[in-house]
């Protein structure tokens, strides 16, 4: 454990992408198995652990501080495994610190009201950074700058294996790896993909600037268009069925009514969409089948869903990837007629003349579950993860409109020092209501500015939070609204963020409710 | 003094801590006819006063900051000394914090009132140890008044320094330090393990400590950065103010570790950032178990807490059946810890 809390604490301060490799590969070099793997999968983000929730953390905490100190603390800190490794009382007497494998092993092992105890004692025997360590371990999420895909680079270090490669393989092999790292070290042959239902790491695009615009020729591309549901990947084997997110994670069972209709051999891309007899759901719509682990045959009948497919990556045991996009779109028509289901079909090619043609349909979409068109390259083969030059997303200008800063809050991580998350409210008869909060859109400069008017016109504190003087006009873009029965203006934005600062705007000038509601689909 | 009793003769006021019965301020924010001065800091000592009582170091210190506009008269004085002013009676004593610093004893109608100033009780080998005063009120900093804040010991985080510093003979360990009191603290912290290579400079340092050396704290061999070759500093230790790290003048730094060494790092979104590589726990200030032992020590019935995180440390003195308040001075932004505030106050 003090290996990887060392590792831990060095990519936290690590300045560069470089560094950070060469901190992980030297920790893989050195760590034996199983640790190592363990601490892969943590900072690959695929460590699954059901141990410790924040609350629990709390009540350990809170068993031996005393909780205004807690709270002041937490608040100026920002960050809950940092507080807490930090006001755990040191126990100087422990010496011998626990193995990341001990660890592990002795939680899956645990009953549910085991956990405390357990975690209490380790924390007892490591020093602040080890606590940390373990904190971030067991709530998840360690935001110490590595993605999985950094860490999966690391793996390159250790042998002959490129990151393609490793990235085909890394959905078959499960923590701690000793398969893959046999495999990479040279003691054993590839890990076998074949009778996996394995997720295959997605294709991504990337926005369309401007500049790069001029430089593409619409003859190149073609279009469809970008649906606002969610990215998901269909994997049919057997008689079998399993459904995948953007990141690999395994939903099938949270969607009974799509996977019981399905049959095939294939693996499709697509988007999963609300899809009534009528038409397309909205965002909104969908957002009631999201996030759950079980759902009620009353949400099924009331939003069913089904994907929209746009690519396939194998049909039966063809792997079609290094085929060009025009032709797996011809393979992947074949297949969707061939399979006629309610629950699948085939998102459309959108007519590409010239940008000026293009602009105008993005503009006023057929459907409100349209945020935008994509651009793919005809002759692009499926190449996992964000190639360059190849697939583009051309969303929707955003809405926007002016609201007022009314309250400010402390970020957490990096901005921790800052009022970073503010409320904004627009204007309803002559007071102001809250209609969202935004955390994003500004430079570090403006962050800098914002977080000086803040200091400089706090008029009243509510714990952590400030109310600030209503003056400062922000002008807010948005991908959307919903109506919100938790929100008392009784709308929610989506991505609201922070487009510009009206340092010039007096705050009488800023918009209504009224528009914002106009906006509601 | 009776329980719940205000001592009421010394006032926060705009222009900072007034003394009523002796008619001076102590640390003036504003320019003061009178002024008695607790250590160098710019937050502390500001230009512009007319009369001056501080330690001849804290003096010394001021006028090779401010020159000519350091003051118009000054009181050089020795810890322990006792001047009257007016009704009240004054002394000095050891702060710890940095070379010179003071905490401000006054004593007036049987009541005794100590004003910290900036403090640390941990080991500084380039100043003498805080002292204890016990008294009625004691007024305290709280630049760490989070029990967040437990600073380790400084000589093992300077032993953390020399092994990256061996670790990376390629490289150059650029270390950011306050220029008053940090930088003076951690050359003569690594003198103290052995290191005697010279220690380079950025100019923003060189005065401060030469003035150092000239009061008698030993730093071995220093030399300038200015006008060497980049490779003349690969493997060496380069020293500047924290500012620099982020500008062009790091730039002539051969692949730089870039160190700094402040009470900060402790939590790891400001060692972030700062842009510290390597973030060394060094503060010039008392953290939280210091703090805390302190309001103990002096037996003060009275707790008034200035500058820093008041609130936890006003909840722990009440914790204990003490008085208590927050000072909300002026000059002092609500944190504490904005960049220009981090290196006016050598945290």
């Amino acid at each position: 454990m003090q290996a990887f809390a060392e590792l831990l604490d060095r990519l936290s301060t690590a300045p560069g992408r470089n560094v950070r490799l060469d901190l992980i590969a030297a920790y893989l070099k050195s760590t034996p198995d199983p640790d190592r793997g363990y601490a892969l999968a943590s900072l690959a983000g695929d460590l699954k652990l059901r141990a410790a929730r924040p609350s629990m953390i709390r009540e350990l905490v809170a068993d031996r501080t005393d909780p205004e100190l807690f709270r002041l603390s937490y608040d100026y800190v920002g960050d809950l495994a940092e507080t807490v490794s930090l006001l755990w009382p040191q126990d100087r007497s422990a010496n011998a610190t626990p193995h990341l494998s001990e660890i592990i092993g002795t939680l899956e092992a645990a009953k549910r009201g085991q956990v405390p105890d357990l975690v209490a004692g380790w924390l007892d025997r490591l020093d602040p950074t080890g606590r940390w360590a373990l904190l971030k371990l067991l709530t998840g999420g360690l935001r110490v700058g590595v993605s999985g895909r950094l860490a999966r680079t690391a793996l390159t270090r250790l042998g002959d294996a490129d990151l393609p490669a490793i990235e085909e393989v890394w959905h078959a092999v499960e923590p701690p790896y000793t398969a893959l790292f046999d495999w990479l070290e040279g003691r054993a042959e590839r890990p076998s993909l074949a009778e996996a239902m394995t997720f295959r790491p997605l294709m991504l695009a990337h926005p369309l600037e401007a500049e790069e615009q001029s430089r593409l020729d619409m003859a190149d591309f073609r279009a469809e268009w970008k649906w606002d549901g969610i990215r998901v990947q269909l994997v049919l084997r057997g008689g079998q069925g399993r459904l995948f997110s953007r990141t690999g994670d395994d939903i099938s069972a949270a969607f009974p009514d799509l996977m019981q209709t399905l049959a095939g051999d294939a693996v499709l891309d697509g988007e999963l969409l609300v899809m009534r007899s009528d038409g397309i759901g909205s965002f909104n719509d969908l957002q009631q089948r999201l996030n759950r682990k079980t759902v009620s045959a009353k949400q099924q009948a009331a939003h069913p869903v089904g994907i929209r497919l746009y690519d396939i990556l194998f049909d039966a045991d063809r792997d079609c990837r290094a085929l060009p996009f025009i032709d797996r779109r011809q393979v992947l028509t074949d297949w969707v007629a061939r399979h006629a289901s309610p629950r699948l079909d085939l998102s459309p090619l959108v007519p590409a003349v010239d940008w000026e043609q293009l602009a105008k349909v993005r503009a006023d979409p057929p459907h409100p579950a349209i945020e935008g068109v994509m651009l793919k390259r005809a002759d692009s083969p499926y190449h996992a993860g964000r190639p360059r030059g190849l697939w583009f997303k051309w969303k929707r200008e955003p809405h926007r409109v002016d609201c007022v800063m009314m309250y400010a809050q402390r970020g957490h991580g990096r901005r921790s020092s800052l009022y970073s998350d503010f409320t904004f409210g627009a204007w309803r008869g002559d007071e102001l209501v809250p209609v969202g909060k935004a955390y994003f859109g500004f430079t570090d400069a403006e962050l800098k500015e914002l977080d000086r008017f803040v200091r400089g016109n706090i008029v009243d504190r509510y714990g952590p939070v400030r109310a600030v003087e209503q003056s400062l006009v922000l002008e807010i873009a948005f991908d959307g609204v919903n109506r919100s029965r938790r929100h008392k203006s009784g709308v929610a934005m989506r991505f609201p963020r922070i487009a510009r600062i009206r340092w010039d705007k007096p705050a009488a000038e800023a918009d209504h409710v009224e528009t914002i509601e106009r906006l509601i689909t | 003094m009776a329980e719940g009793k205000r001592l009421s003769w010394l006032e926060p006021r705009p222009g900072g801590l007034y003394c009523i019965p002796g008619d001076f301020y102590v640390d003036p924010v504003r320019k003061a006819e009178r002024a008695i001065i607790t250590h160098g800091h710019a937050d502390h000592a500001r230009p512009g006063n007319n009369h001056v009582l501080a330690t001849h170091e804290t003096i010394a210190i001021a006028e090779a900051r401010y020159g000519s506009n350091a003051g118009r008269s000054f009181q050089r004085v020795r810890y322990g000394e006792v001047t009257r002013i007016g009704d009240v009676s004054v002394r000095l004593v050891s702060a710890g914090h940095v070379l010179g610093s003071a905490q401000v004893v006054l004593e007036h109608g049987g009541e005794r009132i100590v004003v910290s100033g900036d403090y640390k009780r941990s080991r500084d080998p380039t100043c003498a140890p805080f002292e204890v005063v016990t008294c009625d009120a004691f007024i305290t900093e709280a630049t760490f008044g989070l029990p967040v804040f437990r600073h380790p010991s400084a000589s093992a985080e300077v032993g953390r320094l020399l092994a990256s510093v061996a670790a990376a003979p390629e490289r150059c360990h650029l270390v950011g330090v306050y220029a008053l009191g940090k930088a003076q603290r951690v050359i003569a912290l690594l003198r103290e393990a052995g290191y005697d290579d010279t220690i380079y400079l950025h100019g923003a340092l060189q005065k401060l400590c030469a003035l150092y050396q000239r009061l008698g704290v030993d730093l071995g061999d220093l030399a300038p950065v200015a006008g060497l070759p980049k490779q003349a500093l690969t493997g060496r230790i380069v020293m500047c103010p924290p500012s620099s790290l982020a500008d062009r003048w790091s730039q002539q730094m051969p692949d730089p570790v870039t160190a700094v060494a402040s009470g900060w790092m402790r939590i790891r979104a400001r060692a972030r950032q700062r842009g510290a590589e390597l973030p060394l726990i060094i503060s010039d200030h008392a953290d939280w178990d210091e703090l805390t032992a302190t309001i103990r020590d002096v037996e003060a019935g009275e707790i008034w807490v200035t500058h820093g995180r008041e609130d936890a440390l006003v909840h722990y003195a009440r914790s204990l059946g003490l008085e208590a308040r927050a000072l909300s001075l002026v000059g002092r932004e609500e944190d504490g810890d904005t960049e220009t505030e981090m290196e006016e106050a050598g945290s």
